[in-house]
């Protein structure tokens, strides 16, 4: 059976504030919350499109558009870089090239052993140039 | 040669598993070990920290199992983990367990004295809890430092349908992670601390709000809330998931997070506790407020206030971060100062260097230089000092930091995070960068520190909550001490 925008919304309708648990399940299904979602989202939920828009742009997590890439989540925060991240950084973004993106993110929680990253759910710690560009490669 | 059929743990937490844990524990496995997968000690740097029979080794790589295997792994064996002197040192009450048990067995969690602290609750009664609460001097864990039984008392005294208890679990301050350790490594501790605060302020019904970027804590947590539904019923305790947005930290940018808005900032009053998450009664506590209840509740309100310094009760998980040697989980009563934390328990820079700086709270928190290492940790005297202890995360940077760009950093980041609902922050935050630009180009240098001065003034005492009043602290504090860095001469 195929998943739609309207299976989701239905499956946290006893929640109260569903919007954010909702927006979570549609992007982790189709990958992004594009248009068609919001306008769907809105109508089933007695919001307007502005409101959910709103909720949607507000939050780095979400995406409007479609983007197949993988996506390496490089920590940038204070610990990671009192660690050396920036030194990393460049040769991660021209390793990364267009095939996967390369995205800041504020603290994974790994401040001790930074530089540290993430792809999907798998966390990466220590990194040097050499575990950086295997990282990167085996994505 | 280490006995076959010795009992070997590592661990499972986000740390471990980020420097390989499951590697090893594979490689054990292969070798026809079993492998108890527990919560972490704490001692990051060790990580894989592997226990054969309380016998530490660490850091393990999945090539040196083998060695261990054949007991010649000497370079590695750091002895008897529990008298480790960064353990031997701390003075754990929060963090009792940690190395110790599963985080998901509940068999774990009754044997190392689980579930007491929610009896007791219960046999003592709301009143008598709130009592000990304040008794214990319990302050807001999160930063703010608010005493955690005047907020309770204040919910538990408002006339409501309905009220709730929120846990803030939306750790996003760099060079924190004890949040993240307890939920990952002691998950039914902090639903036992959220069940007694339920049944302390009439309150059925309790949310987690946990940060997107922690995708283990939320699978632990989850799993740990079916594991305990029953036990604290009719409590009932849901995690929602955050998107990414540093700033529904803020305990009222979260509640608008979490009823599914725009995580923006609203002014006080009213308070939370009175018209909180729906517009109900809310208490909003951090993870270590909360996951420190069942600890107060079993031993009683003067056992717990009988650590610590002044008005700072208790215990305080630091977290020591950035180019440190001995990076972890240390709790230890308020009043340590900050230099025998960082230098006697953290080993100085990792590099071997000479430390710089070290950033005590987080993004907002001042940046101290080492002079003023005999600082105790305690919230008044960091007050007192214009620093403050936040989430007790330290980060170390060396001597090749460079503080203007660190100050500049503050402000990107207030500019990245902003919630965009008042001014200071939204623009001031984006005007400082570009101000801190120039300086950095050697524009006109006095006269725009002129203007981070006063905009810095502005942002401290005009913005709604602490990520535009508190981002001036971090650039203030980097330009006082290290003037050089800005291309001024040193003071």
């Amino acid at each position: 059976m195929k998943i739609t925008v309207e299976h989701i919304v239905a499956s946290h309708q006893k929640k109260r504030g569903p919007l954010l648990p909702i927006l979570h399940d549609v992007q982790a299904e189709f990958g992004y919350v594009g248009e068609d979602a919001i306008r769907e989202i809105a109508g089933l939920l007695n919001l307007t499109r502005a409101e959910v828009y709103g909720v949607v742009s507000f939050y780095h997590d979400f995406r409007t558009k479609a983007d197949a890439r993988p996506t390496l989540k490089l920590c940038r925060a204070e610990a990671c870089k009192a660690r050396g991240v920036e030194q990393l950084v460049a040769g991660i973004e021209n390793a990364a090239g267009d095939r996967v993106k390369v995205e800041p993110v504020y603290c994974l929680g790994l401040c001790s052993v930074g530089p540290a990253a993430m792809v999907g759910d798998k966390v990466y710690a220590r990194l040097n140039e050499e575990k950086a560009a295997k990282l990167v490669a085996g994505i | 040669m280490i006995d076959k059929n010795a009992l070997i743990r590592i661990s499972d937490d986000a740390a471990a598993l980020a420097c390989g844990a499951d590697e090893v524990a594979d490689a054990f496995q292969a070798a026809g070990f079993s492998v108890q997968r527990v919560s972490s000690w704490g001692m990051q740097w060790l990580e894989p920290l592997v226990d054969v029979g309380g016998m530490g080794f660490g850091p393990v790589a999945a090539d040196d199992v083998d060695a261990i295997i054949a007991g010649t792994a000497d370079a590695l064996s750091i002895g008897l983990i529990a008298e480790h002197p960064f353990i031997a040192r701390q003075q754990r009450l929060t963090f009792a367990r940690a190395g110790k048990t599963q985080p998901l067995s509940l068999d774990d969690y009754y044997a190392s004295g689980g579930w007491a602290g929610l009896a007791k609750a219960q046999e003592i009664g709301p009143e008598a809890i709130i009592e000990a609460l304040i008794d214990s001097g319990l302050r807001g864990r999160g930063g703010a430092g608010f005493p955690a039984g005047i907020k309770w008392r204040t919910v538990a005294g408002a006339e409501a349908d309905q009220k709730y208890i929120v846990c803030n679990a939306d750790e996003g301050d760099s060079a924190t992670f004890a949040d993240r350790m307890v939920m990952e490594g002691d998950p039914f501790m902090l639903i036992e601390g959220m069940a007694i605060a339920g049944y302390a302020v009439g309150a059925n019904k309790g949310f987690v709000y946990l940060r997107s970027e922690y995708p283990h804590a939320i699978a632990k947590m989850n799993a740990a809330i079916a594991a305990c539904a029953h036990l604290i019923a009719p409590f009932e305790v849901e995690v929602r998931v955050g998107a990414g947005a540093y700033v529904c930290g803020e305990e009222t940018s979260l509640l608008n997070s979490l009823e599914g808005k725009r995580g923006e900032v609203r002014a006080k009053p009213p308070l939370p506790a009175l018209e909180g998450l729906f517009g109900k009664p809310t208490v909003v506590n951090n993870v270590l407020t909360l996951a420190a209840v069942p600890w107060i509740m079993a031993h009683g309100g003067t056992a717990y206030a009988e650590y610590g310094m002044g008005r700072s009760r208790g215990t305080m998980p630091v977290q020591l971060a950035g180019n440190i040697k001995h990076g972890g989980l240390f709790e230890i009563a308020f009043g340590m100062t900050l230099g025998e934390l960082v230098n006697d328990i953290g080993g100085g820079a990792a590099s071997g260097r000479p430390i710089k700086a070290v950033q005590v709270g987080g993004p907002l928190g001042a940046y101290i230089p080492t002079e003023q290492f005999d600082l105790p940790f305690d919230y008044e005297a960091f007050t007192a000092a214009d620093a403050l202890i936040g989430h007790a995360g330290i980060t170390v940077f060396d001597d090749t930091a460079d503080m203007a760009a660190m100050a500049r950093f503050a402000m990107e980041f207030c500019a990245v995070e902003s919630c965009g609902k008042c001014t200071p922050c939204r623009l001031g935050s984006t005007r400082g960068m570009e101000t801190l630009d120039r300086i950095i180009a050697g524009e006109n240098i006095a006269e725009n520190i002129e203007l981070i001065r006063d905009l810095s003034e502005t942002m401290k005492f005009g913005s709604l909550c602490a990520l535009g009043g508190f981002t001036p602290y971090p650039v203030m504090s980097a330009i006082k001490y290290w003037p050089q860095d800005f291309g001024m001469s040193a003071a």
